[in-house]
């Protein structure tokens, strides 16, 4: 999902940044705190940018014929909210924009907007409104799926704004129309994929302390 | 334990069905946008290059793995750390 490198034109790629700075900073804040704030939290929060690394690193094959990879901010936001999954996959985006030529620097704001703050903002509503229904399993396959998803769908319409079929508002929806159909169709599966692994984990997670399990609410 | 199976069960269903079902390229998503972005604006030309690349495709591969491992590490120390395993094997 990462816009590459120069793809976008400097106006949006200011803009995005623009958007994304400010919640970056917040969930940086926000992490710092948790760290004093509890020494525990300090290894949850190493464990749930680690899925996001070891996620986005996969290069899964989908039935498109093409390969993308899952975002893994299921954990992260689900333990600690949007803020500090935005951190969080900020420092991945940057690891993959500077040693693998993968996204960009002057992209990173747009693939930060769309992996770290919406898709996450999207997926934590998700989690939050389903999770007094069902278990923490269910609602972290639905939180990881629907962050996944809605990242995808996000980073189509960053692409449309910035590179609308023409102009006014029926083509940008044709653009990203266009956008969605080579990033949504490969994602659809890959998306089920992670919320699975999503789950597995938090399930490992929950089970190993007890500090999770009060945040999360679960009674063991 | 059966939920990790269950998720290496799906993946590698996945995996063994797309490559059966699909003749396709296996390219990234990712490089398709640009280009459709091409293709959706022929005359624009990407204002800004990778500060760097990696020089192959084998070290591409070898960093993203390493992206990976340093993942799994960190989830494999905290998963063996926690007390349930710990607890399980000393018991007789």
């Amino acid at each position: 999902m990462h816009i590459m490198e120069g793809f976008l034109p400097g106006i949006w790629a200011l803009a995005w940044y623009a958007i994304a700075a400010p919640v970056v900073g917040y969930g940086m804040l926000k992490t710092a705190r948790l760290v004093k704030d509890r020494d525990v939290n300090k290894s949850h929060i190493a464990v749930a940018a680690a899925f996001i690394f070891v996620l986005s690193a996969l290069k899964l094959p989908s039935v498109t014929g093409s390969t993308s990879h899952p975002t893994g901010t299921g954990i992260a936001v689900v333990l600690f909210g949007p803020a500090v999954t935005a951190f969080l996959s900020t420092i991945v985006l940057l690891y993959q924009s500077l040693l693998l030529g993968h996204g960009g620097l002057t992209t990173l704001g747009a693939n930060v907007t769309s992996m770290g703050i919406i898709g996450p903002l999207f997926g934590w509503a998700v989690y939050r409104s389903v999770k007094p229904h069902t278990d923490l399993q269910k609602a972290t396959f639905a939180a990881a799926l629907v962050a996944d998803w809605t990242t995808y769908v996000v980073t189509s319409t960053q692409l449309a704004l910035a590179f609308p079929a023409e102009p006014g508002l029926s083509g940008v929806i044709d653009s990203a129309i266009t956008f969605l159909g080579v990033f949504a169709v490969t994602q659809l599966p890959i998306g089920i994929v992670e919320g699975a692994l999503a789950a597995g984990l938090i399930g490992y997670i929950s089970m190993s302390s007890e500090s999770v399990r009060t945040r999360l609410g679960v009674t063991a | 334990m059966n939920r990790w199976l269950a998720a290496g069960g799906l993946l590698m269903v996945g995996l063994i069905l797309f490559s059966f079902t699909t003749a396709g390229a296996w390219g990234g998503a990712d490089g398709a946008a640009g280009e459709k972005v091409d293709s959706v604006a022929p005359d624009y030309d990407p204002w800004f290059e990778s500060l760097w690349t990696p020089p192959s495709g084998e070290i591409e591969s070898l960093l993203f793995s390493l992206q990976a491992a340093i993942g799994g590490l960190i989830i494999g120390y905290y998963l063996g750390r926690g007390s349930p395993l710990q607890s399980a094997s000393e018991t007789p």
